[in-house]
């Protein structure tokens, strides 16, 4: 190893003062300026990223960045402005160039901070800061250790398209002119990994990962390797199917996607735009009775976790979906006020999301569905908001009498998302708690294949 | 007149008390026995963006990004760190960070600077204040308005206009000494349309590397008119039909099939690295003989042109297939070094905190012989795309997607029923293999495209003129 000991992270938790201060100083400056509110938002990270490819060291990046964002209110008018320079000079320059904005950018009743009352008082410790000194020479091997297990996992693993380890941390601080002020010291490490596999029939590549913000808790290297292997060669020599109408199962990371779209459809932006495929469903039925999506922003450790959204408001646990129906849409105060309802802490997205209900083995799920489509890989943007309707390239593999029998590509899935949502009829107990919208297999009743 | 290169000089070290020998030092601190070559790259973007919805200007937003990123390279291996500001000890810094890829070492040679005044593809002007406030809000309004009177069934009108203005600056061990200053502004209209209870949107776009004086009445009165088009089209659309069958793709936009089917495959850095379907097949068909795809960062104020590329490299109009015949690839510097050949001048990076990669810039396909109504008359049975949304592509196995935004069914040589979006999905090589006419009626998108690749967006054009491709297998739902 040629490469010298560089301590990539130093610690972040001397900085959360001075960020602090800042964030005091930059609506100082607003109120000053003449705005009659302001919220500001002050983020540093710094961290490392090492790839390696084919047992040689590619890249070696380190990451530094500090920056603010200020929205500024004159009345009903607003205006933004964000830069990655925190000099005095240039705070004075960026509240300028936001009020001048707002000069210009017309009367919004729904415009503001959120309410007052609603600022979070409590801000529980969720156990996101595990910083740890990790150096090139660590996360070299780590790469190498994962590398290796995977291209000696199969003779067909041809190539690495390389493996990377990153140690990240960060420090956020939003204030606002209410006087509320929070900060949040976050780590997040990963070791992600991708490979080429070939035969007869040609080139696929596939990956996987593990991601947490306490590096103890990865998986550990060699296991991320072989995964990745498996998941690669199991591509290997796909054939297409038939054209025509099967149930669908999604993996737990495609499924993520779709209640994605479901969270979508039911967040406030969409809906009072009239841009959703859900409009007025609140209290409606959209989903399978037994289906539950749960937000839960306080779990400890989590990559989803928040104590308060991006405008200060307090998150709390709810359910978007109990048993199919529709019981909260995503609000921030600004859509909120749009559709006269209260925000629900979701300025900026949701929190920690899960589906929940008659959780089934994988093999149950497989054996219910007989025949049809088991899809790993969704590819394209082929989903339209407004109406539902869902067209997407698909990979995976064809299913028959309950047993996974070859890999398929190059074929489509479609449907409309309102209807596939209610034809949910099964889930599986492999729930994938990497992703923020962590979710088990799904399977679709029937969608239309296009193949062959 | 002084030249770009002058320009950025100004604007990125004058500020910071920076001269070209405090750059040199660091340059030669980089430069090492070990290291192949050794880059600092400096940037200052300055972006404002303005929307409008519910008939009002809402918002509006100004940012500036400045800072300097340090490259190293040695072999296959980069060391990459950047400062967020130009300051010459966080410069000194990042120098050192990049530089322990290759281990300490003594001093190495730096080649003599070399001056790169290379052609302006756009004016180097500031684009943000080419309007007033006042201007640019009446602007939105005016769009809205357009819409709003197209048609009683506009329900929802949203305008954003965005405008930024970028100044690079880039020296390195080999001799590079270049500089670029670019303008680049963009419209979008997007519309929603109510009728019955069914809801559809539509949206129309576009820009360049120019001032904003360009977007003048008429022109966003028909950019508004063109979304209420598309939205009303999708209105009346039934489903689409579900196999592999004919596709004729109308002229402009559509190149994002280019984009994905084979322009994603013939950078470099994955055929270096033996990950791309097209790897080692340099001379050999990969496309029907009526294919010549080019990539041309040198057109006057397109969205994807560059006067230098990110690394500095003057922008180059280059041939990646020839009647069919691929010709070779898109470089940036590391990986025309390691496969032995010249960058293309297609060095690109998101910013000064990203590593420089082989990227696109207005890719198009050069224009055929056909009339584009005798393209449409030689289908029995097939669909029409005219209008994308996007597209996704593995590189590895060649497979894409794109998805139609608008389009129709043809029947017996007529396009009749307008039908829903539906995706369609591909392997490049063999579809571009099944292209059987080539239209006359070569068009360059309106300005538009964003090109993602590891997480980096980059501006890019895309164009063609309308084709034919035998059989492509379209995802719809129908199955009549």
């Amino acid at each position: 190893m040629t490469v010298n000991d560089v301590v990539a992270t130093g610690g972040l938790s001397g900085e959360e003062d001075t960020l602090n201060s800042l964030v005091s100083e930059i609506l100082g400056e607003a109120q000053k300026q003449g705005a009659t509110a302001a919220e500001v938002s002050v983020t540093q990270d710094e961290g490392l990223a090492v790839t390696v490819r084919n047992e040689e060291i590619e890249t070696v990046e380190f990451n530094q960045d500090r920056g603010f964002g200020i929205a500024v209110y004159v009345g009903k008018c607003k205006g933004s402005a964000s830069t990655s320079d925190s000099s005095i000079a240039a705070i004075s320059d960026t509240v300028r160039a936001a009020l001048d904005i707002a000069r210009h950018t017309q009367e919004d009743p729904a415009s503001g901070l959120a309410d007052a009352e609603r600022m979070a008082t409590l801000l529980p410790d969720l156990d996101l800061y595990h910083p740890m000194e990790m150096t090139t020479d660590q996360a070299v091997e780590i790469a190498l250790e994962c590398e290796k297990a995977g291209l000696g996992h199969d003779e067909r693993i041809r190539n690495s398209d390389g493996v990377q380890v990153s140690s990240q941390q960060s420090c956020r601080v939003y204030g606002n002119s209410h006087g509320f002020i929070g900060s949040y010291l976050a780590t997040r490490f990963g070791t992600s990994c991708v490979f080429i596999g070939e035969d007869d029939n040609g080139m696929q590549r596939d990956y996987w990962y593990t991601v947490a913000r306490d590096f103890d808790v990865l998986d550990a290297p060699e296991a991320v390797g072989i995964e990745a292997a498996r998941r690669t060669v199991a591509r290997l020599s796909p054939r297409k199917v038939a054209t025509g109408s099967y149930p669908v199962l999604f993996s737990p990371q495609m499924a993520s996607g779709l209640i994605s779209h479901l969270l979508g459809a039911i967040s406030g932006g969409a809906l009072y735009r009239k841009a959703s495929f859900l409009l007025d469903s609140m209290g409606q039925t959209v989903m399978a009775k037994d289906l539950t999506v749960v937000e839960e922003p306080h779990l400890s450790g989590r990559l989803g976790s928040a104590a308060f959204d991006g405008e200060g408001v307090g998150t709390w646990s709810k359910a978007f979906v109990e048993q199919g129906v529709v019981e909260n849409y995503v609000l921030s105060s600004y859509s909120a006020r749009k559709l006269e309802l209260e925000t629900t802490g979701n300025a900026g997205g949701v929190h920690n999301v899960s589906l929940r209900g008659d959780a089934r083995p994988f093999a149950s799920l497989l054996e219910g569905m007989g025949d049809g489509l088991y899809v790993t890989e969704l590819m394209g943007q082929g989903v339209n908001g407004v109406t539902g309707d869902y067209s997407r390239g698909a990979s995976g593999f064809w299913v028959e009498g309950g047993e996974i029998c070859y890999p398929v590509d190059e074929v489509t899935i479609a449907g409309n998302l309102k209807d596939m949502l209610k034809n949910l009829v099964a889930i599986g107990d492999d729930v994938d708690l990497r992703l923020n919208v962590a979710t088990p297999s799904v399977l679709v009743g029937e969608l239309m294949v296009a193949g062959e | 007149m002084s030249s770009v290169l002058d320009c950025a000089r100004d604007r990125l070290w004058a500020p910071a008390g920076i001269d070209q020998s405090d750059v040199e030092k660091v340059i030669d601190r980089l430069a090492g026995p070990a290291i192949d070559m050794g880059e600092v790259f400096f940037q200052n973007q300055k972006s404002e963006s303005w929307a409008l919805e519910d008939g009002i200007v809402k918002e509006g937003s100004f940012s500036v990004d400045r800072g300097v990123g340090v490259r190293a390279v040695s072999g296959e291996k980069t060391g990459f760190a950047y400062a967020e500001d130009i300051l010459l000890p966080a410069l000194g810094k990042a120098a050192d960070a990049a530089r322990t890829i290759a281990g300490r070492g003594d001093a190495g040679s730096v080649s003599a600077w070399r001056r790169c005044d290379a052609i302006s593809r756009y004016p180097a002007l500031d684009p943000l204040p080419t309007l007033s406030g006042e201007d640019k809000v009446a602007l939105l309004m005016r769009a809205d308005h357009a819409a709003r009177t197209a048609d009683e069934r506009v329900d929802e009108v949203n305008v954003r206009l965005a405008a930024s203005h970028e100044s690079v600056l880039v020296i390195a061990t080999d001799g590079t000494l270049a500089g670029d200053i670019r303008p680049l502004v963009r419209m979008d209209v997007s519309v929603i349309v109510e009728h019955d209870g069914r809801r559809e949107r539509g949206f129309a776009g576009g820009g360049g590397r120019r001032s904003l004086v360009g977007f003048d009445d008429d022109w966003v009165e028909e950019l508004a008119r063109e979304a209420v088009r598309t939205a009303l089209v999708n209105l009346e659309a039934d489903a689409a039909p579900a196999g592999p069958m004919t596709v004729v793709l109308g002229p402009g936009w559509p190149g994002v099939l280019l984009h994905e089917a084979v322009g994603h495959g013939l950078e470099g850095d994955f055929n270096h690295k033996g990950s791309s379907a097209f790897a080692g097949k340099v001379g050999q068909p990969v496309a029907s003989e009526l294919c010549t795809v080019v990539d041309d960062g040198t057109m006057d104020g397109r969205r994807g042109s560059l006067t230098v590329d990110d690394e500095g490299t003057p922008s180059s109009e280059t041939v990646l297939i020839e009647k069919g015949v691929l010709q070779g690839y898109m470089q940036d510097k590391l990986n025309a070094r390691l496969m032995g050949t010249i960058s293309t001048g297609n060095g690109r990076r998101q910013s000064y905190a990203s590593l420089p990669m082989p990227r696109m810039t207005n890719t198009y396909l050069r224009p055929g012989e056909s009339d584009p109504e005798e393209i449409i008359a030689s289908v029995k049975k097939g669909v029409f795309a005219a209008n994308f949304g996007g597209g996704q592509v593995d590189i590895t196995s060649g497979r894409f997607v794109f998805s139609a935004t608008e389009a129709y069914l043809i029947e017996g040589g007529k396009m009749t029923r307008p039908i829903r979006g539906a995706t369609l999905i591909g392997n490049g090589p063999e579809v571009m293999g099944r292209v059987s006419m080539v239209g006359n009626d070569l068009e360059i998108d309106h300005g538009v495209g964003v090109c993602g690749k590891d997480g980096q967006s980059v501006p890019v054009g895309v164009g063609q003129p309308t084709l034919k491709i035998d059989e492509v297998i379209v995802g719809g739902t129908s199955t009549g």
